[in-house]
């Protein structure tokens, strides 16, 4: 009754499954570093670009300063997945999966 | 060139954020290059993703092509009815397949959903099954990058093929170099680049009509009327802006095409399979079920705004399609700047489809095609390898499958219907695998070529003018119900006269058979209400349900 708990085997998944102790996934960066940097760039260019926009645009967007509005919560967004990043950190891997140092 | 009246005015700092978001995606790529080492590394990040990245990128491989501008154009032709393929067509099936089928998908450790196949039946329905998808997947992306290719013409006047070798270029080096983990990752990042370009379209589009209220009243004096305001109202006939009966909302759209779509299409679960646990893989698309309740909001709510305020919109040709619904709205409504953030919006939308279907193909290509079929007991970096120069092939033959598709004037509707015919019956032959251990190998095959068969020849029928349906939507209706329908009966039939597969080869495969561990590998945090699968799902599939009280 040891494999109950076991899937059915097949030679060619054991094979992936077994080289799986070499993985090197854990050395993933974290892509939330990577939305946040950008968001935060974006938002600096478009929040500029809304502080020195000109009545036709103003007027384009239907009285909308919407080049100030989106760069404003585009960084704060931005702002907001770096914090996220740094008090969260990944959380590492579970001790049954632990990876041999690389 | 053509597309002069569609073309955006840009800038050199709208240049600038299009460039920094492609210098991006690249770098992406190239980071996630050193989390690789092993095949499942490459095909399925190392199965070492968190739920909420797996879960957006299940969503951004959906919001491709047909997503942004298709359902956009939509809502100005149909409607607020064009919900239907979010609330009913999409959400309950994600939830069932997070609930029900992901226990047997990541359970068994399969690489593929073709692998599947193998397993439950036999190596003929195996490879039956990973060549069409192959050859689907190839075609589709072609479609994908002819459509980028197309709008990259019409709004910045690149020429054709330098849109599409552009394009093609940069997926090709994010997904060669980073595998599963550059496009996963780049499609979490689309995400949220295609929100930041389509929020401030909706925005405007509202303040220029007079908020909710005043598209509402545009909306009744347009040519679609108030039917254009009601999802059910008008269901009980034909006679609405859709032409569509509840009875084929519900059993065409909301049963067999949303389910044979979202529950065995590969190039979706690839990315709950890349999960780093079944919690998370459960919860993958559950989590993009959230997302995909709102996403209505920004696109055919601009729909609607396109149909009130733009002169002329949907005609049968040049600038005034349907299809230009959002382009048209860019254009008239977003200073540089944030129009700047929309296109790259628009382009990673496009880039998102394209690499989903790549990834999937490269995958299935090499696990289930080359390595059970042509050359078995390779090393695993020779696989890494083989994985490599398939997405190098998918990519050109793309490049030479988006020029057939510069050909034909419609191909998105023939790709789309092809789509439904392929997956009909698979979804017929996975449910009833999954939950009647007695269904057959043999029963297997058979119900899913006679039932691809059936849908595949009554669309031909179609085509060829013999038989005659009121629209493409309700030919697809009709074939996918009737593919689902001949694999029931050919699983019936040829069951009984077969012999059944052995008990321990269904162990983990098939329901009530044991083998499916739903908590052996839980980490600490995942055992708190709020990650339940069960429960995040039913409250996904009642949010639906209400959103469709406001606009019944």
């Amino acid at each position: 009754m040891s494999n109950d708990d076991q899937p059915a085997q097949d030679p060619l998944i054991d094979e992936t499954q077994a080289e799986q102790r070499r993985s090197a996934a854990a050395r993933l960066f974290d892509i939330r570093r990577v939305i946040g940097g950008l968001f935060v760039a974006y938002g600096i260019i478009v929040t500029l670009i809304g502080i020195f926009d000109s009545a036709a645009e103003i007027d384009k967007a239907q009285g909308v300063r919407i080049n100030l509005w989106a760069g404003l919560v585009m960084l704060v967004f931005g702002l907001l997945m770096l914090l996220w990043q740094w008090r969260r950190p990944a959380e590492p891997p579970s001790p049954n999966e632990q990876q041999p140092g690389t | 060139m053509d597309g002069g009246g569609l073309r955006l005015n840009m800038n050199g700092l709208d240049y600038l954020i299009l460039a920094l978001y492609f210098v991006t995606v690249l770098g992406v790529g190239f980071a996630a290059r050193r989390a690789i080492r092993t095949s499942v590394d490459f095909f399925l990040s190392g199965r070492s993703l968190p739920a909420w990245v797996t879960g957006l990128a299940f969503v951004s491989a959906n919001l491709g092509a047909l997503e942004i501008i298709g359902m956009a154009a939509n809502g100005a032709q149909y409607g607020v009815m064009t919900v239907h393929y979010y609330w009913i067509g999409a959400v309950p099936a994600m939830v069932f397949l997070g609930i029900v089928m992901m226990p047997f998908y990541y359970g068994s450790k399969v690489r593929s959903v073709p692998e599947y196949l193998r397993l439950r039946f036999n190596r003929p329905t195996h490879l039956l099954n990973a060549l069409s998808f192959a050859v689907a997947q190839v075609l589709i992306a072609g479609v994908n990058l002819y459509a980028l290719a197309l709008v990259m013409q019409a709004l910045l006047g690149w020429p054709l093929w330098t849109a599409i070798v552009v394009g093609a270029a940069i997926v090709l080096a994010y997904i060669t170099i980073g595998g599963l983990s550059g496009a996963i990752y780049n499609e979490v990042l689309q995400f949220f680049v295609i929100l930041a370009g389509l929020i401030p379209v909706t925005v405007i589009g509202l303040v220029k009509v007079g908020g909710v209220n005043g598209l509402m009243d545009a909306v009744r004096d347009s040519k679609l009327g108030e039917a254009g305001l009601h999802a059910w109202q008008d269901t009980g006939s034909t006679a609405n802006p859709l032409g569509a009966q509840w009875l084929g909302i519900v059993f065409g759209l909301g049963f067999v095409l949303s389910f044979g779509y979202w529950t065995t299409n590969f190039a979706e679960v690839q990315r709950a399979l890349s999960a780093k646990n079944m919690s998370a893989a459960r919860r993958t698309p559950i989590i993009a079920a959230y997302p995909k309740l709102f996403i209505p909001l920004v696109t055919v709510i601009p729909g609607l705004v396109a149909l009130v305020t733009v002169k002329g919109l949907g005609a049968e040709s040049g600038d005034l399609q349907y299809n230009n619904a959002i382009p048209l709205l860019m254009r008239d409504l977003l200073p540089n700047g944030v129009l700047g953030v929309a296109v790259t919006g628009l382009l990673a939308s496009f880039m998102a489809g394209m690499a989903a279907n790549v990834s999937g193909f490269n995958t299935v290509f090499t696990y289930d095609i080359w390595q059970a079929y042509i050359r078995r007991d390779r090393p695993d970096d020779y696989y890494v390898r083989v994985g490599r120069w398939a997405t190098v092939a998918a990519v050109v033959v793309g490049i030479g499958t988006a020029f057939i598709a510069a050909g034909f004037s419609n191909i998105m509707n023939y790709i789309q219907a092809l789509f439904s015919v392929f997956n009909a019956p698979l979804f017929a032959t996975f449910i009833i695998g999954m939950f009647w251990k007695r269904m057959s190998a043999l029963a297997g095959f058979w119900s899913l070529l006679l039932g691809t068969l059936v849908s595949l020849s009554l669309y031909l029928l179609y085509k060829g003018g013999v038989i005659d349906f009121n629209s493409d939507l309700e030919e697809s209706f009709w074939g996918a119900g009737l593919a689902f329908v001949t694999a029931v009966v050919v699983t019936a039939t040829i069951t009984p006269l077969t012999a059944p597969k052995r008990d321990e080869e269904l162990r983990g495969l098939v329901y009530g058979m044991g083998g499916v561990d739903l908590k052996g590998d839980v980490l600490a945090g995942d055992a708190v209400w709020y990650r339940s699968p069960v429960l995040l799902g039913v409250i996904a599939v009642a949010l639906a349900a209400l959103f469709y009280i406001p606009v019944f």
